[in-house]
Formats: C-alpha cells, sequence, structure tokens
C-alpha cells in the first residue's frame, strides 16, 4: 500500500501544478479574475498534500534512520548510442525534504499572493508562472537522473526569468529578468559540462547508478567534475563570483522574491551538491573551494546588505549571504547542516520577504528604507512578523535560524580542526555578527521612529496575506526543532541516513567544543543587534565615510563586469558585425564580384559594334586555324 | 583545254576580292554583293573540283549553296531594307548597337 | 511514393500556373491544398519508414540517360526521412503565412513555392549524383526569383549575390561529381552516377581529399559555414517571409544534409581527417554569429545571423562523427527549421503591420498583442534551448557528442549556448518589453486567427520533440549508426589502378 502510494504520489504532486499552468495559461483570460489565484493555491496545496502522503508513506517503508531510495521510471526519454536516458523520478529522503519545502513554501506564497497581486490586470499570467515554476522546481527536486534535474534546473531559471520581468513595461524589470537568465546560463554551461564529463566517465545519468559509481572515477575526473557542477551551482545559487543577477532580480513582485528568490529557488544550487554529495565528498578539493566561496559570499553580502537602501536589496543580499552559509555547510562535509539551514532559512527568509511585500503593499511600492519609517505602528501584524523573521536571520535563540547557522559554524570549526583551516569559521562567526548589524538596521529604518513621508496612509495587509506569514512566523520560531539536539533533531536524522554515510574522516577528527561555540554565535548575534540598535536608533544612517561607498557599490564588482566584460563585448560585437564583417569578409566577397566585373567590363570593349571588325576577326581566325593545320600536317 | 588550275586561281581571287570587299566597303548593299562574290567563287572551286575528281558531290553541293543563297539573299535585302527605313543610311559603321 | 512526392507539387505547380491570374483566392487555395497533400504523402512515409533498417528504403532506380550512365534514382533513410518531413511541414506553413504579405503576383508567388518544394523534396530524395545535382541547383531558381521579385529594397543585389555565390561554389561540386564518374568507369568499369554504386570504390586518400574538398565548398557555402556567410544576411533581409522561411528552414539544411549524406558515404577518410577543420569553423562560427548578432539592428540580420550560430552546432554535431553528435545534428537541423522559419515568421507578422524590420522602431509589443508575445516567447526559448523544447535535446547531444570527440569542442560550443541567450533575450526585450515605444502602435494588432494556425503546428512541434523526440531519434538511429559504420571501414591502402 505505501509503496503504490509513493508510485503514484509522487509523479502526482508533479501533475498538479502542471494541471493549474495548463488552466491559467490556456483558460486564463476566461476565468473571472479572482479564480486564478484560488486555482494556483489549490493545486499548489494539493501537490503539497501529495507530498506529505508520500512523506508518510515513505516514512512506513523505509525504517526510520536507514534510507531508501525509490526509483521510479516514467518513460524512456531520449536515446543515442549508449546514451539512453530515462524520465524517471527519485523518492528519498532529500528529495522529499525538499518537495515539502516547496510545497509547503509555495502554497503559503501562493496564497499569500491572491492578495499581493488583487490589483493586477492580468493575474492569471502571474499565477500559471507561478505554478510553472512549482511544476520545475519539484521537477528539479524529484529527478532521477541527472538531465531531467538539469531541465528542471533550467525551467526554474525560466520562470524565474519570466516572473522578474513580470511587469515587463519597465525596463528595469525587463533588464533584471534577462540578466537573470543571461548570468544563470553561465552557470548552466558550466554545469552542462559536469553532467558531460560524468556520462563520458561513467556511461549513465542515472543519479543512483552515479552514486554507485563515483568511486571508479579517478581523482582528477572527480575533482573536475565536482568543480563544474559547483560552478552551475554558484550561477543558480547566486554565489560569488555570480550573484550579481540576484539583487536586479527584486523587481519582480515580491512574492516572487520570496518564492524563488528566497525560499526556493536559489537552494537549488546547495540541493544538487547533496543530491550528489557522494561525488563532493570524495572531491576534497573541491570541496574546499566550495567552502571558502561560501564563506567569502557570506561575508561579503552581508557586508554589502549593511549599506543598501532598498529594503528588498538588502534582503537580497541577506540571501546571498545566507546561501554562502550553506555552501560552507557543504564544503566543511556536513551536507545535513546545510539542508537543514536550507530549510529554517526558507521558513524566515520567506516570511521577512512577505513583511516586506506587505510593507509594499502598504506603501504603494515605496521599498527605499530613506521613505519609509515609522511602520510599526500602522502596520503591526507585518511589523511583528517582520521582527519574528529578523530574529531568526540574525540567529537569536531559540528561533530556526539560530540552531542551524550555529550547526553549520560547529561543523566549520571542526573542519578547522581536521584541516588548519580555519577561514571558514571565522568568516562565519563575523558574518553573523554583520547579519545581526544589518537586519537590525532593515527592522528600524523600516518600522521604528517617525514616519519620513508623513502624508501617507499606510494600511494593514488584508487576511489572505497575512495568514501565510503567520503560518511563516510560526515555521520561523518552531523550525529549528527540526535540527535541535533537544527535540532529537528528527530532520538530520532523516538526512543523515542518506548523506551522513560518507562523510569524510568527520568521525575521526577531535570533537569541537560545543558549548564554546555556542556561546561564540550567540554573542556574535547579540553584539551585531547591540551595534546595530546604537548605530540605527532613531532612524540614524551613518554612512560610513568611504568604506560606506565601497559598500553602497557592491566592492565595485557589479561596475566591474560592465566595464571589463559587457561594454568590451559589445563593442565587439559592433566591431564585428560593422567593419569586419561587412568589410573584410563581406568585402572580399564584393572585391572578388567587382574583379570579375571589371574584367568583364575589359572584354566588353572587344565589341566594337562595326561588323567589319567581327568580319575581320572572322578571317584571322580561320587563317590562323588553317595555318596551324597545314603547319601540322 | 583551260587547266583546272586556271579556274582554281579565279575561284581564289574572286574570293580575295569578296574578302577584301567585305572588310573595306561601308555600304551594306556593296558587303552583301561582296559575299555573294565570295560565295560564287566558292561554288566555281566545288564545280572545278568534281570536274577534276569525277564526282558529283562538289555539284550537288553547289545547289545547296545556291539555295543558301537565294535564302541569305531575300533575308538580307529584308534586313537592310529595313535598317535604311529606321536609319536613312546603309553604312554599316553606324549600326552598332552592340557596342560594348 | 517518393517519386509522388516529388512529382505532386511539380504536377500543382503546373496547375496553378493554368489558373487565371485574378482568381487569386483559387489559386492560394489550390496551393495549400497540394502542399498539404504533400504532406499526408510525407506523413504516411514517416509511418511507414522502417526505423530498423540503416538502407535506403523505398528506393526506384530507373534509367534515364543510359548512355552516359545518369539514372533517376530515389531512396529515403533515416537521414533525409527527417528532412523530408521538414519541408512537407514547412511548406503549407510558408504559404498560408503569406496569405496576408503576398498580394502581387500571387500566381507566380504559388507557382515559385511550389516547384520550390518540389527540388527540395528531390535534393533530399535524390541517390544519383547529377540528379541531386539538377534538383540542388533546380532549388536555386524559383528561391532566386521569390527574392529578387517579392523581396525588399535591395532585392536585386541580393538576388543576385544569393544566385552567384551558392551557384559557382556548386559548379566545383560538379566537377568533383564528374571525376567521380570517370573514375568509376576507371575502376568499376561502369558509366554511372549512382551514389550507392559509386560508394563502393575506394579512392585513395590524396583523391579523396580533393573530391571531398570540392563537394564540402559546395555545401559550406550553403550550411553557410563561416566565413562563406555573408550572402545569408542579405538574402534572409531581402526576401519575403516566406522565403526567408523557406530559405532558413530548408535551404540550409541542404548544406549540411550534403555533409552527412555525402561525406560518410564516398569520402570515408577525408571526411574524418578534415573533422577538425570542420569542428574549428563551426566553433568560430558558433561564436561569430552570436557575437553578431548582438550587434545588429535589422531583426532579420540577426535571425540571419543566428542562424550562422545554429548551424554551427549542426556542423561541430557532424565534425564530432559520434552517434551522439550526428544524431543531435540531425535533430537539430529539424529544430532550426521549426524554430528559426517560426522566427522569420513572426519577424513577418510585425512587418506585415508596420512594414519595418528594425528592432528601434519596436518596444513594447507585448503590451498591444500578448497573446503573439506567448508565441514569441516559446519560439525563442526553443531557440534558446531551454530544456523542454526542441532546441535543448539538439544542442545537448551534438555538445554530448563534441565533448567525446575533444573537451574543447564542447567547452568553447558551451560558450555559444550561453551567447544564443544573450542576443535572443536582448532582441525579445527590445521589442516586446519595456514601455510602449513602437512607432506605429495603432497597426500592431493582435495576431489574427489564420497566423494563430500557422503558428499553432509549430508550437506543438517545439513541445513535442522537446518533451518526446524519440519518434525522430529512433528513426535516425540506424542510418547514423550506418554512416558510423562505414567511418570504421578499414583504410585499404590500394593504389590507384590505371586503365591500359
Amino acid at each position: 500500500m505505501n509503496d503504490v502510494v509513493i508510485r503514484v504520489g509522487w509523479p502526482l504532486m508533479l501533475v498538479w501544478p502542471l494541471v493549474g499552468w495548463l488552466a491559467n495559461g490556456l483558460l486564463g483570460g476566461r476565468l473571472p479574475r479572482t479564480a486564478s489565484g484560488i486555482i494556483a493555491s489549490g493545486v499548489a496545496g494539493a501537490s503539497f498534500a501529495t507530498a506529505l502522503l508520500v512523506a508518510s508513506a515513505y516514512r512506513g517503508v523505509a525504517a526510520a534512520d536507514a534510507a531508501v531510495s525509490f526509483p521510479i521510471p516514467l518513460f524512456d526519454w531520449l536515446g543515442a548510442g549508449r546514451l539512453t536516458v530515462e524520465a524517471s523520478l527519485l523518492v528519498d529522503p532529500l528529495a522529499l525534504v525538499m518537495a515539502l519545502v516547496v510545497g509547503g513554501v509555495g502554497f503559503l506564497i501562493h496564497v499569500y499572493s491572491i492578495g499581493y497581486m488583487a490589483d493586477d490586470p492580468h493575474p492569471s499570467r502571474y499565477f500559471a508562472y507561478l505554478n510553472l515554476f512549482v511544476f520545475a522546481m519539484l521537477l528539479l527536486v524529484s529527478a532521477g537522473n541527472l538531465l531531467l534535474l538539469f531541465v528542471g534546473w533550467e525551467l526554474v531559471g525560466l520562470c524565474s526569468y519570466l516572473l522578474i520581468g513580470y511587469w515587463f513595461d519597465r525596463p528595469a524589470a525587463a533588464a533584471a529578468g534577462r540578466k537573470a537568465f543571461v548570468v544563470n546560463r553561465i552557470g548552466d554551461a558550466a554545469f552542462l559540462l559536469g553532467v558531460f564529463l560524468l556520462f563520458v566517465a561513467l556511461g549513465t545519468l542515472d543519479i543512483l547508478e552515479i552514486r554507485e559509481g563515483v568511486a571508479t572515477l579517478s581523482g582528477a575526473e572527480r575533482r573536475l567534475a565536482a568543480l563544474l557542477l559547483f560552478a552551475g551551482a554558484t550561477g543558480k545559487s547566486a554565489q560569488l563570483p555570480l550573484h550579481i543577477w540576484l539583487p536586479d532580480a527584486m523587481e519582480g513582485p515580491t512574492p516572487v522574491s520570496a518564492l524563488i528568490h528566497a525560499a526556493t529557488m536559489v537552494t537549488a544550487g546547495v540541493f544538487v551538491i547533496a543530491r550528489l554529495d557522494r561525488l563532493f565528498l570524495t572531491a576534497p578539493e573541491a570541496l574546499v573551494v566550495v567552502a571558502m566561496v561560501g564563506a567569502l559570499t557570506a561575508f561579503f553580502a552581508a557586508t554589502v546588505a549593511l549599506r543598501q537602501h532598498d529594503l528588498k536589496r538588502v534582503l537580497a543580499y541577506s540571501t546571498i549571504s545566507q546561501l554562502g552559509y550553506m555552501f560552507v555547510g557543504m564544503g566543511v562535509a556536513a551536507p545535513s547542516a546545510a539542508i537543514f539551514h536550507l530549510v529554517s532559512h526558507a521558513f524566515f527568509k520567506a516570511l521577512l520577504f512577505l513583511a516586506a511585500g506587505s510593507v509594499m503593499h502598504a506603501m504603494h511600492e515605496v521599498i527605499d528604507m530613506r521613505r519609509l519609517g515609522g511602520l510599526a505602528r500602522p502596520l503591526r501584524q507585518t511589523a511583528g512578523g517582520f521582527v519574528i523573521g529578523a530574529l531568526a536571520l540574525a540567529g537569536v535563540p531559540p528561533f530556526a535560524g539560530f540552531f542551524s547557522k550555529d550547526l553549520i559554524l560547529e561543523h566549520a570549526f571542526a573542519f578547522g580542526l581536521r584541516t588548519g583551516n580555519y577561514l571558514p569559521y571565522a568568516l562565519g562567526l563575523v558574518t553573523a555578527a554583520v547579519t545581526a548589524v544589518y537586519i537590525t538596521r532593515a527592522v528600524l529604518l523600516t518600522f521604528s521612529g517617525p514616519p519620513a513621508e508623513p502624508g501617507a496612509r499606510p494600511h494593514e495587509a488584508p487576511p489572505v496575506m497575512l495568514w501565510p506569514m503567520a503560518a511563516l512566523a510560526v515555521l520561523s520560531v518552531t523550525g529549528g526543532l527540526l535540527g535541535a539536539s533537544v527535540a532529537g533533531a528528527p530532520l538530520l536524522r532523516f538526512l543523515d541516513g542518506l548523506l551522513g554515510l560518507v562523510e569524510s574522516g568527520a568521525e575521526a577528527a577531535p570533537h569541537p567544543p560545543a558549548g564554546l561555540l555556542l556561546g561564540l554565535s550567540v554573542a556574535a548575534a547579540l553584539a551585531g543587534m547591540l551595534v546595530g540598535w546604537r548605530a540605527h536608533r532613531g532612524r540614524r544612517d551613518p554612512v560610513l565615510g568611504r568604506v560606506g561607498v565601497f559598500l553602497e557599490q557592491r566592492w565595485y564588482i557589479d561596475a566591474l563586469y560592465d566595464r571589463a566584460i559587457v561594454a568590451p563585448g559589445h563593442t565587439l560585437a559592433r566591431w564585428l558585425a560593422g567593419p569586419f564583417d561587412l568589410g573584410v569578409i563581406d568585402g572580399a566577397v564584393n572585391l572578388v564580384g567587382r574583379g570579375l566585373g571589371a574584367l568583364g567590363g575589359q572584354a566588353r570593349r572587344l565589341q566594337t559594334g562595326y561588323a567589319r571588325q567581327y568580319a575581320l576577326g572572322v578571317l584571322i581566325g580561320t587563317v590562323l586555324i588553317l595555318g596551324y593545320w597545314m603547319l601540322r600536317w | 583545254m583551260v587547266p583546272s588550275f586556271a579556274y582554281l586561281a579565279l575561284s581564289a581571287a574572286l574570293f580575295t576580292l569578296g574578302a577584301m570587299g567585305v572588310l573595306v566597303r561601308r555600304s551594306a548593299l556593296i558587303i552583301f554583293m561582296s559575299v555573294e562574290l565570295m560565295l560564287n567563287s566558292v561554288n566555281l572551286a566545288f564545280v572545278t573540283f568534281a570536274r577534276m575528281h569525277q564526282s558529283i558531290e562538289g555539284q550537288v553541293v553547289v545547289f545547296f549553296v545556291l539555295v543558301v543563297t537565294a535564302v541569305e539573299v531575300v533575308v538580307g535585302l529584308a534586313l537592310i531594307v529595313d535598317i535604311f527605313r529606321s536609319r536613312e543610311s546603309v553604312d554599316v559603321d553606324d549600326v552598332d548597337l552592340l557596342r560594348g | 511514393m517518393l517519386s509522388v512526392l516529388i512529382a505532386l507539387p511539380l504536377a500543382g505547380a503546373l496547375l496553378v500556373a493554368l489558373i487565371p491570374r485574378e482568381r487569386e483566392e483559387t489559386i492560394r487555395r489550390v496551393g495549400l491544398a497540394v502542399s498539404l497533400g504533400a504532406l499526408v504523402v510525407a506523413a504516411w512515409l514517416f509511418r511507414a519508414f522502417d526505423p530498423a533498417s540503416g538502407e535506403m528504403q523505398f528506393a526506384v532506380r530507373v534509367p534515364w540517360i543510359p548512355a552516359l550512365g545518369i539514372g533517376y534514382a530515389v531512396g529515403v533513410d533515416g537521414i533525409s526521412l527527417l528532412l523530408v518531413g521538414l519541408t512537407a511541414v514547412i511548406f503549407p506553413l510558408a504559404l498560408l503565412g503569406s496569405w496576408g504579405s503576398i498580394t502581387e503576383q500571387v500566381k507566380w508567388f504559388t507557382v515559385a513555392m511550389l516547384s520550390l518544394e518540389g527540388a527540395v523534396f528531390g535534393t533530399f530524395l535524390a541517390l544519383d549524383l547529377i540528379l541531386f545535382y539538377v534538383f540542388w541547383e533546380a532549388v536555386l531558381i524559383p528561391m532566386a526569383f521569390l527574392i529578387a521579385l517579392w523581396g525588399g529594397p535591395a532585392r536585386r543585389y541580393a538576388a543576385i549575390k544569393f544566385f552567384l555565390y551558392t551557384m559557382a561554389a556548386s559548379v566545383v561540386m560538379l566537377v568533383a561529381i564528374l571525376a567521380l564518374h570517370v573514375l568509376g568507369r576507371r575502376l568499376l568499369g561502369e558509366r554511372t552516377f549512382d551514389l550507392e554504386v559509386l560508394a563502393t570504390m575506394v579512392l585513395p586518400p590524396g583523391v579523396q581529399a580533393w573530391l571531398f574538398a570540392a563537394f564540402a565548398l559546395a555545401f559550406a557555402v550553403k550550411v553557410p559555414v563561416w566565413p562563406l556567410h555573408t550572402w545569408l544576411p542579405d538574402a534572409h533581409t531581402e526576401a519575403p517571409t516566406a522565403g526567408s522561411v523557406i530559405l532558413a528552414a530548408l535551404l540550409l539544411k541542404m548544406g549540411t544534409y550534403g555533409f552527412v549524406r555525402f561525406g560518410p558515404m564516398l569520402f570515408p577518410e577525408a571526411l574524418p581527417a578534415s573533422a577538425p577543420l570542420l569542428a574549428a569553423l563551426a566553433i568560430v562560427g558558433i561564436l561569430y554569429g552570436a557575437v553578431v548578432s548582438w550587434a545588429q539592428t535589422d531583426l532579420k540580420r540577426l535571425i540571419a545571423f543566428s542562424s550562422v550560430s545554429h548551424l554551427g552546432f549542426v556542423m561541430l554535431g557532424i565534425a564530432s562523427l559520434t552517434e551522439q553528435g550526428l544524431q543531435g545534428s540531425l535533430i537539430q537541423m529539424v529544430n532550426h527549421g521549426i524554430s528559426t522559419g517560426a522566427l522569420f515568421l513572426i519577424v513577418g507578422v510585425l512587418y506585415d503591420r508596420t512594414h519595418s524590420r528594425q528592432i528601434a522602431d519596436y518596444g513594447g509589443v507585448a503590451a498591444l498583442m500578448p497573446r503573439f508575445a506567448v508565441i514569441f516567447t516559446i519560439v525563442m526559448l526553443s531557440s534558446v534551448a531551454l530544456p523542454g523544447t526542441n532546441g535543448f535535446v539538439g544542442e545537448f547531444l551534438i555538445l554530448l557528442g563534441a565533448f567525446q570527440t575533444s573537451t574543447w569542442w564542447a567547452v568553447l560550443g558551451v560558450g555559444g549556448v550561453i551567447l544564443s541567450a544573450v542576443y535572443l533575450l536582448w532582441a525579445y526585450q527590445q521589442v516586446m518589453h519595456g514601455p510602449q515605444a513602437a512607432r506605429h502602435p495603432e497597426r500592431l494588432v493582435e495576431v489574427t486567427r489564420r497566423e494563430v494556425l500557422v503558428f499553432a503546428p509549430l508550437v506543438a512541434l517545439i513541445f513535442l520533440i522537446g518533451v518526446y523526440p524519440k519518434p525522430l531519434l529512433d528513426r535516425s538511429e540506424a542510418a547514423v549508426q550506418a554512416v558510423l559504420n562505414r567511418l570504421d571501414r578499414p583504410a585499404m591502402a590500394e593504389p590507384l589502378r590505371r586503365p591500359r
């Protein structure tokens, strides 16, 4: 029975949002305006319910701690020579956790969107995209082979593009969508090469077979494949150096930022590393790169978040920073901890974004913190939700973020003990403090003090927006229990069966002083909050001098890309298209044409038009031919 | 009996005269007559050779040539008349539509 | 049955030529009906085709000019089948798509299109080299007329350039064909131009190299392989919509088809030997076409250069000489026909309304034409090779094949995947997104029912091939296997036998 539920339920979970997509996409114009959102939320809810059902059935089948992987073949997809790709799904703890997060948070955000998009003239297009995204994301997490995973991977990128540019009449939104797509493509290209490498080395793209086959790869192959796939992950998960698209992506509707650019899609990079944990965990050199990139990104993005004025951009950089933590978790060979942070981050960051969306909703799209302020009174529930999210983000116990972040730091310290490389831990700890500073600043600038523009009359969001926020607030408070040792860490135990087996050498290493580390984390968070409070009390916003400009300019990375890549690229394109293609290549062609034409022009002179000259020519020709013959005779 | 050589010499002389006429004269009518002269010189050569080799073929060819000549005269004169109508001249150097 | 496929459009052209020119509506319907008839035949062929066999099927061989060894020989295998199917699909759509835009000389337009269809079928089906050459050149004539009579302002320049450029290269191929014939007479003692007979010859590498170079030149101009591509943007820009569609979707495929069809059969050693060169040119083409596209201001030129880039992928797949690469190339030929054909139709929709192809004359069109925006988005994504659309299947297989032959080929080729997103999304944004900035917004009315009817099959195929490409891949697999088997043939170091 459980077996049937899994085999039917898992594909069914994918079918629901597809149905919603088709309904909204094809019938969109003819549906009543309110129906779009209800249909979309309904299918997202159904999808979540199905995932829950499968999860409980899975718990029934698999013994408590042992991980069982159910492959579910669907159909033969494509084949050429020894390449045969079967469209197949996979059920295992990792996929279940991800599907539950995507389905659950997705459902809440769909509901929230009903309120948020109430004034939009064509909500059916929005909800169609949103449903397509849920489908793609579920496909990504449930795929049983790398190619299908890549399909989901690209489709979520597509949905991201479509939804960022949802208000396509705004040039900034359209450009941001395009930027997201192109930057992601750069990562995708590397990802694809990684897939090729694995196929050529192993002859298969099936994830289970790859798990088995990794051991047969040479060290260099493992390292290269892991690095290529990680390069893909840096694109999707907005890590250095491909992080530039995510802040711009905030041009999209805020629920989209919450769902795609905070809770789910951007975590796909983390997910992929967990999915291929055997590959990464057996390529230690690649893991170090993962950890270092993650740590640097976490630190970099947190500092930048200190000096952003757009509330959503602060949250965007915060997301980049938190994703950095997850990669640190992966890099220090603690995939379960990383996934735990992924889950708790999904809760509290979605909450923060939804609260920010509520602020925008109330303030008529104003999101610049310099124009906000004093919103705690009119928007009490929203403010409450935002503060809960902020506390969770800052890592204050007992909120969700505290447990997951601390766990990663603990593993990072253990990594330091093992390898002598304490940089990931140190950067992580500093980042924790910085995080507390910037989120405190965001809370104070937005909600405290007198309003910057007293004329505005903000109004609290409708219940359809508040309820999802409430649900997420509850999760942000209690989510830590999923991984807290006091509660038996059910999530970690669930995942460890799958991911924990190969923690390379972690067991043998000396144990970190957990109590001390815990104290340090809490101290960092509280110190950060204190600094933030002192600096920004009463909505003051010190500019921090030159450092502040440096941070405000995002370390000049975006400017560097513009100057070093985009502008020269366009110049090159124009040069190739103009002087080179038209001038040199086509010029050569036309030169041949003109040369032949000139030759013809010369030959034309022979045609004088005098019949007698032609006759003379005939005579001379005849004489010559006859003479030749006679001489030959 | 006149030797065959004399006929052939006459034929060659007539041919040369005709060829020179074609090349140096400007009036289309004279050129035309020169062409006729060339054709007839060839006829003379054919007949001479037919006599020399006691063969009928040369004489048969002469008939063909005569027929072709007649046709040519008809077409050629028609063309000349037509050109004269449109240009008021039969000078071949005036007709140079095909000059490159 | 194959002869029906060739003869039906030609007969249709004759029939249309007999209809009085004033009855334009009748002419259009007859033209469409004939091309739909060919589609039915092609569909039957697709079903009746035996995927397990790598041999020529439905082959017909009739002596034509026996004194010279020229025969009428046609046949279809997995390689040509896909292209025949594509031809049959594209022509009705191109005809239907030009109902709105071609209003002058409808009769001769239809005659030209139908005779073009017959010639294209002939090119893909011919098994006799002279027959192939006749069809190959015959394609030029109606196409040049399409450009020269119904084209844009610089149409005469474009038509002459197209005609001379491609013909000059083809003549070289004719010389090589005659050389093959002469060699065949010496080595096989038989006067023949039959491809399969000539393929049994074993030529020394030096001779192969020269003859292959001659064939390759003709094909490379047609593809077009960089740097022989400059006729393409001009021809595309000036051609009417239907002409551009046929040109991009089918005529370019004749070049790549030529490489796959004749390369392995006639030059089994020269082809692998020149593969690195072909791959290098293909990669340059991929990157160059993509970068140059980015700087275009004219939509049709942009798509033309994107074709250079996409056909570069096809060439890369061929040059990889792996099963995945070749299969990918074949399916990518079909894909490019669908996506780029659709892109030209899309430009045609815009051009019909505003008579401008300049990107700068548009902006914010999505708000005015939402249904059109959906179509454009799907087609653009297919061209970007997004998974779930047809383009992905082809590019994935090609790059996978290239990766196996040489890692660097794939690494560089993947760069084209990135760049294609850059220029296509850029163009899409300029035209469709942003604030309302079109020069003639009042003329940009939503797509009509007829236009939707034109796009519907293409969009359906985009998804169908993207999600379930197996029917196509299955049919080409055996033929590709046969191709590779020929290349594995051990090289025989036998000197060329001289007569006497």
